[in-house]
């Protein structure tokens, strides 16, 4: 039987196991809208196709599965940069539909033409034009297998509308042979005994984990591993919750805001096992003083992470679950040597032990001002430990991964990579979508909060219960930490002089809007958002000045902390 | 120091731009390109001459491998390779030159491939140290335009880039 190009969209999606998509219509994705209404496919309508993208990396990030997107050509379509952009940049499985003008009109500076393919080459994995709706149905089996395997990321198909409405008879092929891609699942064996070694040799070693363990699943293999030879283990933003927080061997997050013994565990380390991390700067500092004493170990899905910013002596291409699994493999059968290790390492153990009790990560709620460290911490206190937590970009970001017990993989889900102010809603939601039982809470601040605040309308449609915490400060805080500790104080541009009243805010969409502005009334709201049906703004007026700490500045190496402003 | 790396790609449109804005988003640099298909027409061969350190051509390699359009690369660095370029010169031939641009192409076994009162326009191939070489004996004649079309290169040896078939 033959079947339109967007009925054949749409029966795709369908066999790749997508249940929701999020989108924006207009007129050259009108047929796919029009064959949506008879397809068992749940559309959520967002408000803008920017978060119509963060929602769907949000579903992605919550679920491991391909997160699907669908926007118009034109402004649609380049609407959806940012959010495919800041999808990239963390490798979140996601597959991007825009709709196109009509073939022969392609290049012509039609109306609403964008040339969508040349603008996202850089941000996406691959990208497709179809140009013969007889290639469809092989493209998008090619699309979901490039999103989900190897390092995943995002893929855009751009489906001009001539396609769309084109027939042909309808097969969906089994497999996907692509010549120029075959991603390398299992580590060389070689190079993993090889690792062993290093490491059963090592009397400093640390583990520094990065968005790659959650991508492949790798925690429960991190923990037998990290377990196993009773090395510390420190994570990136991305490598978060992918490592119990709490646990005796966790040192909680490196780098720029991370915690004082992290970061000199890392320049005192032997041996750094580096796992499904790249070596951002904000985690590095200086390069020239990072893990000075460290040989490196680099297990990564990509080789291109390998080797791009720090110099590593023995690179491991793999899946990380599966290198993990034959690296604690291979540890058992050195048994001896293991107990070995663990022996000689315990004074390392304990010389972070004491760093801990020493230098660690606090804050005073001192006063009637709310410091927003105590915000986060009384979140904590109160959500479950499945909750799902989204943030935005800025100081309450950083907060949030310095107080929040993070325990379970999937939980937190922030913008790494490029930092995406306005990420923290839309994910939420795409989250919430996902797992409409659990509780999701974005933490926001003020500035970023109003950069897709219009999805409240889309949580108040959908009834979907995010609970949003806005740490207002009144100012674009992360900068104007830096205006004050850098510029001298100069606030240029980052005082949000308009005070907004976002109780009312809530109210206009329908949502429920409450507000603290003392630490006394910070549990009553928490309490009461949480049990509040439907989505709910709570807004608490935290201090202004506040600054996220310990601090190295850039450029500075790790070791050149400032404990304190 | 200059590097020469043969990229063979599915032959879709796109692809070019691909390759090249790899280079442009990482600022790597490329000092020439060429590209057309191969024997299988589903397959292009790119020449590409570029620069940098070790590290950045371990870069390099590795970002090429990665696009997904990307079948095989070749880098040559340290390998015995067959290595031309072909150019068009166009340069001033007046009475009193004449004689002499015909004396060094012969030299240089270009040929001749197009003629006016005014100028010979001479075609050549090889290895561009040669051309670099012509190009300027002839300079001081008075070269009016000319045309380059960048390395390509052959590995030595019976094998082809699949291996022995
Ligand atoms: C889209 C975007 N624009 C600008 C920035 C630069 N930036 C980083 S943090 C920040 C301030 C964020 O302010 P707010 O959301 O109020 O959070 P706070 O730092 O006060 O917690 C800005 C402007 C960014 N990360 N993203």
């Amino acid at each position: 039987m033959k079947k339109t190009g967007s009925q054949i969209l749409l029966e795709c999606l369908h066999l790749e196991g997508v249940d929701t998509v999020f989108g924006y219509p207009g007129g050259t994705v009108i047929n796919i809208y029009n064959d949506l209404v008879d397809s068992p496919i749940r559309h959520i309508l967002n408000r803008h196709e920017q978060a119509a993208v963060h929602a769907a990396d949000g579903y992605a990030r919550a679920t491991g599965k391909v997160g699907v997107a669908i926007a118009t050509s034109g402004p649609g379509a380049t609407n959806t940069i940012t959010g495919i952009a800041t999808a990239y940049m963390d490798s979140i499985p996601m597959v991007i539909i825009t709709g196109q003008v009509p073939t022969p009109l392609i290049g012509n500076d039609a109306f609403q033409e964008a040339d969508i393919i040349g603008i996202t080459r850089p941000v996406t994995k691959h990208n497709y034009l179809v140009k013969d709706v007889k290639d469809l149905a092989r493209i998008l089996k090619q699309a979901f297998y490039i999103a989900r395997t190897g390092r995943p990321g995002p893929v855009l198909v751009d489906l001009p509308k001539d396609v769309q409405m084109a027939s042909t008879r309808f097969v969906y092929p089994d497999t996907v042979d692509l010549r120029g891609y075959k991603p390398s699942f299992s580590g060389n064996v070689r190079q993993v005994e090889n690792g062993v070694k290093m490491i059963l040799a090592s009397k400093k070693p640390v583990i520094y984990v990065g968005g790659g363990a959650t991508l492949s699943d790798a925690s429960p293999e991190l923990l037998a591993f990290a377990e196993a030879i009773q090395a510390p283990v420190t994570t990136t933003l991305m490598g978060m919750a992918s490592f119990p927080k709490r646990h005796p061997l966790s040192l909680e997050m490196l780098g720029m805001h991370g915690t004082y013994y992290a970061n000199m565990a890392v320049t005192e380390s032997d041996l750094l096992i580096a796992v499904g991390a790249r070596f951002d700067d904000r985690v590095t500092g200086k390069i020239s003083t990072f893990a000075p004493h460290a040989k490196i170990i680099h297990i990564d899905i990509d080789p291109t992470s390998i080797k791009k910013n720090v110099r590593v002596d023995l690179p491991i291409v793999g899946e990380l679950r599966d290198v993990l699994q034959t690296m604690v493999k291979k540890l058992v059968e050195h048994d001896d040597e293991v107990r070995e290790l663990v022996e000689r390492t315990a004074p390392w153990r304990a010389e972070i032990a004491g760093w801990k009790k020493k230098y660690p990560m606090s804050y005073k709620q001192t006063g009637a001002v709310i410091k927003p460290q105590f915000v986060i911490e009384k979140i904590r206190e109160l959500t479950n430990d499945d909750a799902i937590i989204t943030t935005e970009v800025g100081q309450h970001q950083m907060w949030t991964a310095q107080f929040f017990d993070f325990s379970q993989p999937r939980t937190f889900l922030t913008s790494g990579g490029l930092g995406t102010m306005g990420f923290g809603l839309p994910a939420a939601l795409g989250a919430q979508v996902a797992f409409p039982d659990r509780q999701v809470i974005d933490i926001s601040g003020d500035g970023s909060f109003q950069m897709n605040s219009q999805e409240l309308a889309t949580l108040v449609q959908y009834r979907l219960p995010v609970k949003i915490a806005i740490l207002n400060n009144n100012f674009l805080g992360m900068v104007r930490q830096w205006q004050e500790l850098f510029f001298d104080r100069r606030y240029s541009q980052t005082c949000m002089e308009l005070p907004i009243d976002f109780v009312k805010l809530a109210e206009a969409y329908g949502a429920t809007g409450l507000r603290a502005t003392t630490p006394e009334e910070v549990e009553g709201v928490i309490r009461q958002a949480l049990e509040t049906p439907g989505p709910v703004i709570m807004e608490f007026k935290v201090a202004r000045e506040e600054n996220v700490m310990p601090m190295v500045p850039a450029g500075a190496g790790l070791n050149e902390m400032v404990l304190a402003s | 120091m200059n590097h020469t790396i043969s990229v063979l790609v599915e032959n879709e449109f796109g692809v070019l731009s691909r390759v090249a804005g790899l280079f442009s988003g990482r600022g790597f640099n490329i000092a020439s390109l060429s590209v057309a298909p191969t024997l299988d027409p589903s397959v292009s061969r790119m020449t590409i001459v570029t620069s940098g350190d070790e590290q950045i051509l371990e870069q390099i390699n590795k970002q090429l491998n990665k696009l997904i359009d990307t079948i095989k690369v070749i880098d040559f660095t340290g390998q015995d390779y067959v290595e031309r370029e072909l150019v068009l010169i166009k340069v001033n031939a007046e009475e009193e030159t004449r004689a002499e641009v015909l004396r060094i192409a012969d030299i240089f076994r270009a040929k001749v491939v197009d003629v006016t009162p005014r100028s010979y326009t001479l075609e050549i191939t090889g290895a561009p140290t040669k051309i670099d070489a012509l190009i300027e004996l002839l300079r001081p004649m008075g070269i009016k335009e000319l045309v380059r079309s960048g390395p390509v290169v052959l590995g030595r040896g019976s094998k082809g880039w699949k291996g022995s078939e």
